[in-house]
């Protein structure tokens, strides 16, 4: 009796915590189903309405902006071009560097470590005009490079590698030493196959912190081709059921990487750290 | 590091540079940049620019909308860290000590850790806005809310926009703490102490101790960094200036204002501040908790 009463307390608490979490996209879903004349009259609405398919298709295929240059698609396109990227990037580069720092003698090793890791107490927003007169010497701005190479600059996925490499048993190495296998062949057909689900779990990581990326695009677009999702939430005008949807969809893609992927995200980021 | 590792004369150093490479230029230039401009005083009209010494951080202290983003910037991750890290143990909380459906709460916590902060200020918006907002209203008739022109009601904006998502963060974290602890100490525990709530604050909350200096630390730099995009989405600062968070006052001084001077040195602090934390959390936390 008493064990299922706080059990029923335990629901009861998560119950409203789910709540405070899911009504806000809800009633920002529901009133993205109703035309804009309905919503400028009676306000959010938590029930849903006809039109669902005809905002939504209408979002992603009408040229919004400043100018009317740029589809809600193509943002789109964009964003999975300029995250990806980053994933990619990032995993290959700490992979590699996570190597060298872990399995290899070096001389000056430890300056390579600081010169590596320092660059962790300085996120991309302390160094943002710098960054982006950097890359405009480099005649960067608007270019899928420019919007991906500054954010790759991370050690973070270095760190998660190298705590990594740190955790794999010693006696791997001596055994492969033993029967001779060099370097490369250590790196390529045995540390990247043991590393399957970290290098899921980091790619997973850094293209939703791509993905979500907010003031880089902002500074780094002048035209509107190279517009993100993130940033053109902010910018891209058109009537308030349009905003609503386009909302809704930019939380889409995140949403269901970390949702169905969370096993692996969990095991590689959260229990590693 | 390995006690046994490979010797090579060059191959190590090809692993490195592509990563030391992107950082050399797309991290490293930009800082040295940075300093530049923090030690440098440039004139109205961009023609020249002469050392200054530390002019630029004497200025940034006797800037009163310097310390007002100073004063608020710590009031917004202490409060965020507080509310966070209280909602997201609670849940966690609850979500351990229910036998069956400990894996579904999790899925369905997880998500909102998936949104960007400036997507949920769009959101926030919608909520607050003196036209749509169904909390503007409510809590306009129970106080008379307008953010537009009162600081607290625009620190109550920012920081309900700011906690939403991550009350998820911390939920994952510390339900993963609480799983961690072994099932031996617990039942022993029981045995010892009759009260839930006892037994919690006794036992339990000192073993989730590591968790918890590692969520300060996180909660701290996504108010710091994070919420850029929150306070870019939201109040721009509204009423005044007052909800400028360090980060966003230094883009705001750096990018329109064009004082790069200014922007640099106030970079540069915030630089030495994380410095700070960081070595704290090495330092002192590492140091003083209890692992199991």
């Amino acid at each position: 009796m008493i064990r299922n009463f706080s059990t029923a307390i335990n629901h009861l608490i998560l119950a409203i915590g789910l709540l405070v979490m899911i009504i806000p996209v809800w009633i920002i879903f529901a009133s993205s189903t109703h035309t804009s004349l309905f919503i400028n009259t009676n306000g959010l609405q938590f029930f849903l309405g006809d039109n669902f398919l005809e905002n939504y298709s209408r979002v992603l295929y009408k040229k919004a902006g400043f100018f009317n240059e740029i589809t809600a698609l193509k943002m789109f396109l964009n964003s999975f071009i300029m995250a990806t990227g980053i994933a990619t990037l990032s995993v290959v580069t700490s992979l590699m560097a996570a190597y060298a720092l872990v399995y290899f003698q070096i001389k000056y090793a430890s300056f390579f470590f600081w010169l590596i890791f320092i660059t962790l107490l300085v996120p991309l927003e302390l160094r943002i005009m710098p960054s982006y007169l950097v890359m405009s010497k480099l005649g960067l701005v608007n270019s899928y490079i420019g919007l991906i190479l500054p954010i790759s600059a991370s050690a973070i996925a270095t760190f998660f590698f190298r705590q990594f490499y740190k955790s794999i048993p010693e006696e791997l190495l001596e055994a492969a030493k033993l029967d001779g296998t060099g370097s490369w062949k250590f790196f390529i057909d045995f540390l990247i196959p043991l590393s399957k689900t970290m290098i899921a779990a980091v790619f997973i990581f850094m293209f939703v912190f791509g993905y979500n990326q907010y003031l880089w695009p902002l500074i780094m677009t002048t035209t509107e081709q190279y517009w993100t999702v993130v940033m053109g939430l902010k910018t891209m005008y058109g009537s308030i059921s349009d905003r609503f949807a386009f909302v809704i969809m930019s939380m889409v893609p995140p949403i269901i990487i970390i949702v169905f992927l969370q096993r692996w995200f969990i095991q590689g980021i959260f229990q590693n750290k | 590091m390995k006690k046994v590792q490979f010797t090579s004369k060059y191959s190590q150093y090809f692993f490195l540079a592509p990563q030391l490479l992107i950082l050399l230029i797309f991290l490293y230039w930009p800082i040295v940049q940075t300093f530049r401009d923090a030690f440098t005083m440039q004139d109205a009209f961009g023609f020249g620019s002469q050392f200054a010494g530390f002019d630029n951080f004497l200025f940034i202290f006797s800037d009163p909308s310097y310390l007002t983003a100073f004063k608020f910037t710590l009031i917004y991750s202490f409060v965020i860290t507080l509310i966070t890290g209280s909602m997201g143990l609670l849940l966690a909380v609850q979500a351990n000590g229910i036998m069956h459906g400990k894996n579904a709460y999790k899925t369905l916590l997880i998500w909102p850790y998936a949104i960007a902060p400036a997507v949920v200020g769009v959101m926030a918006n919608y909520f607050f806005s003196e036209r749509y907002g169904l909390l503007y209203s409510l809590f306009n008739n129970l106080w008379g809310f307008n953010w537009y022109e009162d600081v607290f009601d625009a620190y109550i904006y920012v920081i309900i926009a700011g906690s939403w998502k991550q009350i998820s963060a911390n939920f994952i974290f510390f339900l993963a703490g609480l799983q961690a602890i072994q099932k031996t100490v617990i039942e022993a525990s029981i045995i010892d102490c009759k009260s839930n709530m006892r037994r919690f604050w006794t036992i339990t909350f000192p073993l989730l101790m590591p968790t918890t200096f590692f969520l300060i630390i996180i909660n701290i730099t996504y108010a710091f960094f994070d919420t850029f995009g929150i306070i870019d989405t939201t109040t721009i600062g509204a009423p005044g200036s007052e909800t400028k968070t360090l980060v966003y006052k230094a883009y705001i001084d750096g990018f329109r204002g064009l004082d790069l001077g200014s922007a640099g040195a106030q970079s540069i602090m915030m630089m030495l501040i994380v410095l700070v934390i960081t070595i704290f959390q090495f330092r002192y936390i590492e140091g003083k908790i209890h692992y199991n």
